[in-house]
């Protein structure tokens, strides 16, 4: 539960969790408890945050145990997400950590008579002038850190860190490489029983009527949701085939199909805005457009979504992957008709997750179920042709870019149209739930809108203000209110296609000033940060060897123009398909906590965007998805991965910057502009396969 | 009955011959190891040694095994005496959410024992049925190689470890 009211001065979450005993226990036996709100999506968040509270208190790391996130104990934080985690709970766990410190410290001065100036700290234990005096351990009672964090405390000087910034194994790995039951998908309770849902077989279908004979299990219907219960999980697999021919559905056409998505987004009337603008008073000597395109596509986590429920007749206790449990936990409440205090949703690790997937959707399910069947655990997973159909995609968007060049060549005005949904349909803040089951229910109220937040960070408009010096500046959004798919968050919102149209546009606009790409960026930059990324990559990769159908292409961004700094240089080879060989990754994300982790994060996004780039896509045709299995819908695999180097800046004394999603647009930017180099066309149209590429070199 | 060797141990089972063999290891023998990715043979998840041979369990029946050897991931190794591909992984910081990992190293294990020596390319080959969504592929790679050397300098790739 968030405390009642903000603390102002204090850093990240602390300023809604003042309270210290809501971060830290201390416990006899020499342990430290450490709660966060933040959930371990596979990024390392818990590692790094153990590595800066073990700093700060002055403790061997072993001794720190990460509580995963509850409702009943955990400050909350909202969502894990948008690349905060640091700023937002490592921040914050740094100063409650130091916080803590100085109170110990002032205790053990008052029962000594040592001044506390004079003490230091040995791992936990504490050492005056002639030895030993006492330890965390000794001064355990749970009052001590039952008050609010001072903002006057100062955490420690970066030179006197011994953890932060060097390299810590995963906390979470050890299990996952022994195949210990770690994931919500291996916990099981007493009694627990299997509930298969049966999804509607298209997204106008609704359920006309059901045969129930000799079903051998028992069935949940409620409007257009339809679930079975057996005793294992193989009986309610069969259980929902059988299922599955005796429900009788009315059928409608209310989709586009997705090869008309591009045209469907111009038609549609969207709601028009203008969210930046800046005047020029430069003459403006040519005009350039250029319209980009990217469908919809899928978080197509490796594993389905999956939750376990369990329903007392007066609480419920749901254990889930969310990425907010608290806010899951609101909508929970508001479509169960419970009060929020009835019901206790605990974190279970996931497959990895890189936004609101199903993780939320299926939380519902199994609460659902659980509330029909009370005192029974209830466990739900999905199937992996709903986890790829049902679960939220990301917007499909278009993004129009018109610049003026002056008489020199420079850029002497920039607009910038991108017609998208809203990227988030998050629980948490609908006037109705954002769950898809609640959504299906004969009295279920409909998924709430779309939203975007507002720039800086923005949604659909995450990087579309350029960090380049354009003089005039224009930057609206088109939003398209009506979702026959349904969308929500997935890695970089709007800056995967914002900085794919923009870093493409600047290589157009370089050509047509008869400039070098490189040098016409840095002469548009007056951010040194931004220009010691675009060199560093430039100086990594050398000089390109010569081949035909071989290109190198650049491509770079501030995430959300606040995050990390993030240059890459990819390189391509066109063959039947468009295979990338390399990136090279410079970033620069301030002060990091763990280089190994960042680094990973970096890679890591940069290998799945070039899936996006190169591969993915969510089709379907006028009344259901297609693409629900791997074949449909296929992502890269390892003879497609590019070999990745990721040098990390940081500047001294720069705080931490969020990393785990600066590499995304650039490496769709670096992918595209490679591709030009190779083969002379500059692709307008995601996913960059020889079929669309085939199209574009027609279309010309 | 049918009767199976599941890591090293005989087990008769009282199920039905069609029973899915990813079913049984999960909720019957309580091997968490293999992971239900997709149910179709697509995504490697799923997979365990039957014999030396890295299969994906999730949509083959019990009784196609019956009388041979399976080993899972649980099997390779432990925390105390890990195998040289899981000591490896843990050294190149193989994975992020990690839920491929079990596939990962069963088919790495796979190569391994057919292919002592592999490089990158068989690396990339032997793994080309598995799928990763974090992107961590090129540590995995880098984490089957450093085993592969380890074993080899430990005279050991001849057991199954």
């Amino acid at each position: 539960m968030a405390e009642a009211s903000d603390k102002p001065g204090l850093p990240g979450s602390l300023a809604q969790n003042p309270r210290l005993s809501r971060w830290l226990s201390i416990l006899p036996e020499g342990r430290v408890l450490l709660k966060t709100g933040k959930v371990e999506i596979g990024q390392g968040v818990l590692t790094a945050l153990r590595q800066i509270a073990a700093d700060e208190l002055d403790v061997a790391i072993e001794r720190l145990e990460v509580v995963p996130a509850n409702t009943d104990v955990s400050p909350d934080e909202g969502v894990t997400s948008g690349s905060r985690s640091i700023e937002d709970s490592g921040l914050a766990v740094r100063h409650a950590s130091a916080c803590a410190r100085a109170i110990h410290i002032s205790i053990c001065a008052q029962r000594t008579g040592v001044p506390p100036e004079r003490i230091r700290v040995d791992d936990g234990e504490f050492v005056g002038p002639d030895g030993p005096i006492g330890s965390y351990w000794s001064q355990t009672d749970d009052m001590i850190l039952d008050c609010d964090a001072d903002p006057a405390v100062v955490p420690k000087k970066t030179e006197d860190l011994r953890l932060v910034g060097t390299v810590s194994p995963r906390l979470d790995l050890p299990d996952k490489v022994f195949g210990k039951p770690r994931y919500i998908h291996d916990f099981r309770l007493a009694g627990m029983r299997y509930a298969k849902l049966v999804r509607p077989p298209s997204r106008g279908a609704r359920l006309v009527s059901v045969d129930d004979l000799d079903l051998d299990a028992q069935l949940v219907v409620d409007g257009d949701f339809a679930a079975v219960v057996a005793d294992s999980e193989s009986a309610a697999n069969a259980a929902a085939a059988r299922l599955a021919s005796r429900l009788e559905w009315e059928e409608k056409d209310t989709l586009s199909g997705s090869e008309n998505v591009r045209d469907w987004l111009r038609s549609v009337a969207p709601e028009p805005s203008v969210e930046a603008s800046k005047a020029t008073d430069t003459e403006i000597a040519s005009v350039h457009e250029r319209e980009i395109y990217r469908p919809y596509v899928a978080h197509a986590s490796m594993a389905p979504s999956c939750a376990v429920a369990v329903y007392d007749g007066a609480a419920l206790k749901v254990w889930s992957h969310s990425q907010g449990i608290f806010n899951l936990r609101r909508d929970l409440a508001m479509a169960l008709g419970l009060e929020a205090y009835a019901i206790h949703v605990e974190h279970r690790e996931g497959a990895g997750c890189y936004g609101h997937n199903a993780a939320d959707d299926v939380a519902f399910d199994a609460a659902f179920v659980a509330m029909a069947l009370p005192g029974t655990p209830i466990r739900v997973m999905w199937s992996r042709e709903d986890e790829l159909s049902w679960s939220p995609f990301s917007s499909a968007m278009l993004v129009a870019i018109e610049a003026g060049l002056d008489a020199s060549g420079n850029i002497a005005s920039w607009k910038q149209t991108v017609t998208s949904h809203g990227h988030s349909n998050r629980p948490g803040s609908g006037a109705t739930p954002s769950l898809l089951g609640a959504s299906h229910l004969k009295d279920g109220a409909p998924l709430p809108p779309t939203r975007d937040g507002p720039l800086p960070a923005g949604g659909s408009l995450r990087n579309a203000v350029p960090l380049y010096v354009t003089g005039g500046l224009e930057v609206a959004a088109s939003r398209v209110a009506e979702t026959p798919l349904r969308v929500s968050s997935l890695r970089s919102l709007g800056a995967m296609a914002n900085v794919f149209a923009v870093e493409t546009m600047i290589e157009a606009l370089a050509e047509a000033a008869g400039r070098d790409p490189v040098e016409y960026r840095l002469d548009h930059l007056d951010d040194e940060r931004a220009i010691a990324v675009i060199r560093a990559v430039r100086e990594m990769c050398g000089e390109p060897g010569a081949g035909d159908g071989v290109g190198r292409g650049l491509g770079f961004a501030r995430y959300k123009n606040s995050a990390a700094y993030c240059a890459i240089v990819a390189e391509v080879g066109a063959e039947e398909e468009v295979k990338v060989r390399r990136l090279w990754i410079a970033a620069d994300a301030g002060e990091v906590i763990n280089p190994e982790g960042a680094a990973h994060q970096i890679e890591g996004g940069a290998v799945q965007a070039c899936s996006f780039a190169l591969k993915e896509e969510v089709r379907f045709d006028r009344r259901q998805v297609l693409s629900c299995n791997w074949e449909e819908y296929p992502i890269l695999r390892f003879s497609e991965v590019p070999s990745v180097a990721v040098r990390l800046l940081a500047p001294p004394g720069t705080p931490p910057l969020g990393v785990g999603e600066c590499a995304t647009g650039p490496t769709v930017a670096a992918v595209a502009n490679a591709i030009h180099a190779a083969i002379g066309v500059r692709p307008t149209a995601m996913p960059f396969t020889a079929a669309n590429l085939a199209g574009e070199i027609l279309g010309r | 009955m049918i009767d199976i060797i599941v890591n090293d141990a005989p087990v008769s089972l009282d199920l039905p011959e069609d029973a899915n063999l990813l079913d049984v290891l999960r909720n019957h023998l309580g091997l968490f190891g293999p992971r239900f990715g997709c149910g179709a043979e697509q995504c490697g998840c799923c997979m365990v040694l039957v014999d030396d041979e890295a299969v994906q369990s999730c949509a083959r029946s019990l009784d196609a095994v019956a009388g041979r050897s399976i080993r899972t991931v649980e099997g390779l190794g432990t925390p105390d005496t890990p195998h040289p591909l899981q000591a490896a992984f843990l050294e190149e910081q193989a994975g992020q959410c990690g839920y491929c990992l079990s596939g990962m190293l069963i088919a790495s294990a796979a190569l391994l024992k057919a292919n002592p020596a592999p490089d990158e390319s068989a690396v990339r080959g032997a793994l080309e049925s598995n799928l990763c969504r974090c992107g961590s592929h090129n540590r995995i790679i880098r984490a089957v190689l450093r085993a592969a050397a380890a074993m080899r300098a430990a005279g050991t790739a001849q057991t199954d470890g």
